[in-house]
């Protein structure tokens, strides 16, 4: 690492309790680039982030229209339009035996959705971020919760926004760098 | 009342999910101790044997493709032998992984996460063992991409109508979904173990597997509705899947198979044989990998709950199919029937009938379900009974319309070195997986604990009963 700036402040608490209380406090505030680390999802934290509902549902919802769309137009232009053969003296069209492909096409395309939309919104994968330079953020996959809260932010300044992590209870707090 | 100082009662018990009041770290050690450990040697004797089962498996896919399915036992009436009976066996088994991971969720069992991403990984590596099957049944292997709807030089398109074929796309999205939802859960996991490895090898796979996760609560969000809609569209999914197996015999207009039955009773079955095999594999898993505070008695006595409930059901679509058999005065559907329970295979049918309806009624007593040995022991025989219940479904064939051409299917070695060796291929990947991925979800047992609720002890000075509400229910 050659040159480097301050991405933002990393503070960590111990207990959800404390992370849930700290980012309460944030939020009203008025933090709009900060975030929160936490091991597992703690219950109700999106709300006490201020956080909108997810979008993935619209993702899913979409892949399963795509899905069982092309299921039924597949079984339909190649038994119907394409390839019609005469099948235990069914007509060619016999809707009700496309139901399960077209049911199985969408259900795996609305997972489709649901993972891939999942990744794509939360950007993953995304493999380097300044925050993995911080040798002690290790602990957010173990029993640490985190805040972190970008220099980018209007409302960030460095002295003030330490001295508020340390009020809320922040056992930890340090300047986490990036490459300039 | 009984129940009062039953720390396991469902209503009245106070037993926590997890035993010995650990903390999150606690938790992070106690499931990754079997990744980090540097030898086991019991371990790596489970993992050769297994390797070599894989290895006679190999060889007789090997034999299969050189000489034809001749080598197979299956003669004219019996066209559908063993393959397709290990297909749906292992089918089935491959249904408890997503039952417990997708309708549990859906439903707030939260004892689920003790066990869910073990049997999600057993789920996937039965499915692989099921896919194997038709795959290598089909006879002329290098057209096996028939199956599949892919434009080609001669201008034909598979059936649709075909049950067949409805299979390969329910089996297919079955072993998608389940693998997606499997990863999707192991994410945060390997992110831990990414942020624990000592060796820079191992560092730099886990951060690919990790996908540079980093816990962020924006990420979460979407991340739990993500896993939530997977629930939700993998509940009627791991229905449908067993439901579509079950048409692959009731669409057929033959008498024993020809039934409205089929769908609900081989879900049931599926369930059935799929929690037993949980069982037979963490019984062992839980003591070897000292586990046992996480995986306990109340765990297991739900698994063995869920096994009395569908094997009732089992025995009572036994017990329906003769009723209708006798019921509709069609006398081929008798014969049917009446040659199951006392014809050529009558000994498969009575395996089948003490293993899967009397085996599960042991549950009722309170004293067997808790009673590890005895659950591990009876799981096996769900496992037996389950195989036999394909075959003799299967076996129904060997008496057809014709009786000239009427005539016993007897397995032959090759027969039974391919079932083995499928045992091979499962117990492989399911080794290689206990040493390398986190067989419990930490990221979700961390999240029932009782204090990973961010209100935990605020109202423990004026209502103590409150905590331990928490403690019992997680």
């Amino acid at each position: 690492m050659a040159e480097t700036k301050d991405w933002g402040m990393l503070a960590e608490f111990d207990t959800p309790k404390d992370i849930y209380h700290a980012c309460e406090a944030i939020r009203d505030e008025g933090f709009k680039h900060w975030d929160a680390h936490t091991p597992f999802p703690v219950h109700g934290l999106e709300g006490a982030m201020g956080l909108r509902p997810s979008k993935v549902p619209w993702i899913a919802l979409a892949g399963m229209i795509f899905g069982a769309t092309v299921g039924f137009t597949l079984q339909w232009w190649s038994m119907a339009v394409e390839y019609p053969g005469i099948i235990a003296g069914k007509p060619f069209f016999s809707w009700p035996a496309f139901v399960p492909v077209t049911f199985e096409l969408g259900v795996l395309f609305a997972s489709f959705g649901t993972v891939f939309g999942m990744l794509a919104i939360n950007k993953l994968p995304t493999f380097h971020h300044p925050l993995f330079n911080s040798e002690r953020f290790k602990g957010h996959s173990d029993d640490k919760f985190y805040v972190s809260i970008e220099s980018r932010d209007p409302l960030f300044d460095k002295k003030k926004t330490k001295k508020m992590l340390k009020q809320l209870g922040a056992t930890h707090i340090e300047v986490v760098a990036e490459e300039a | 009342m009984v129940a009062k100082n039953d720390a396991l009662d469902p209503l009245a018990g106070r037993a926590p999910l997890v035993l010995d009041n650990p903390s999150f770290k606690d938790i992070t050690d106690a499931v990754l101790a079997p990744t980090e450990r540097s030898s086991y040697r019991g371990w790596w004797v489970g993992f050769l044997v297994a390797v070599m089962f894989l290895g006679v498996l190999l060889v007789s896919i090997a034999w299969l493709f050189w000489e034809g399915t001749g080598i197979w036992g299956i003669n004219n009436p019996v066209g559908w032998g063993w393959a397709i009976v290990n297909f749906v066996f292992w089918v089935g088994i491959g249904h408890a992984g997503t039952l417990i991971s997708a309708v549990l969720f859906l439903f707030r069992q939260k004892w689920r996460t003790s066990i869910n991403r073990f049997s999600e990984a057993m789920t996937i590596f039965a499915v692989i063992c099921a896919l194997i099957f038709p795959g290598i049944h089909v006879g002329r292997v290098w057209a096996v991409y028939w199956m599949f709807p892919v434009p080609n030089q001669m201008g034909t398109w598979p059936n649709f109508m075909s049950p067949l074929l409805w299979d390969v796309f329910a089996v297919s999205t079955y072993f998608t979904v389940s693998l997606m939802f499997w990863y999707v859960g192991l994410i945060p996991d390997f992110a831990t173990m990414r942020d624990r490895a000592l060796t820079k090898g191992r560092r730099l796979a886990y951060a690919i597997f990790a996908l540079g996760w980093r816990g962020s609560m924006r990420h979460w969000l979407n991340y739990e509705k993500a896993y939530l809609l997977l629930a939700a569209i993998a509940t009627p999914l791991v229905l449908s899947v067993h439901s579509v197996v079950s048409f692959d015999f009731a669409v057929a207009t033959l008498p024993g198979w020809h039934t409205t039955i089929f769908p609900p009773y081989f879900v049931a079955g599926a369930i059935f044989s799929g929690f037993a095999m949980v069982l037979t594999l963490a019984i062992p898993a839980r003591k070897i990998f000292k586990l046992e505070h996480i995986i306990h008695e109340k765990h297991l006595e739900n698994m063995a709950k869920v096994i009395l409930l569908t094997g009732s059901l089992v025995g009572y679509a036994y017990a329906m199919e003769f009723f209708v058999a006798w019921y509709s005065g069609n006398p081929y559907e008798q014969f049917t029937f009446v040659n199951r329970a006392f014809g050529d295979y009558a000994w498969a049918y009575w395996i089948m009938v003490s293993c899967n309806v009397i085996t599960p009624q042991f549950f009722w007593f309170k004293k067997l379900r808790r009673n590890v040995t005895v659950l591990f022991i009876l799981s096996i025989f769900v496992n037996i009974g389950m195989w036999f219940e394909r075959f003799v479904i299967t076996m129904s064939l060997h008496a057809d319309f014709l009786p000239s051409s009427w005539d016993y299917f007897t397995p032959t070695f090759w027969d039974i070195s391919t079932l083995l060796g499928s045992f091979g291929l499962f117990f492989t990947l399911f080794f290689l997986f206990v040493r390398w991925v986190p067989m419990i979800a930490m990221a979700e047992i961390k999240a029932v604990l009782p204090q990973a609720d961010p209100h935990y002890d605020e109202h423990h000075a004026t209502t103590p009963d409150k905590t331990e509400e928490a403690v019992a229910h997680g």
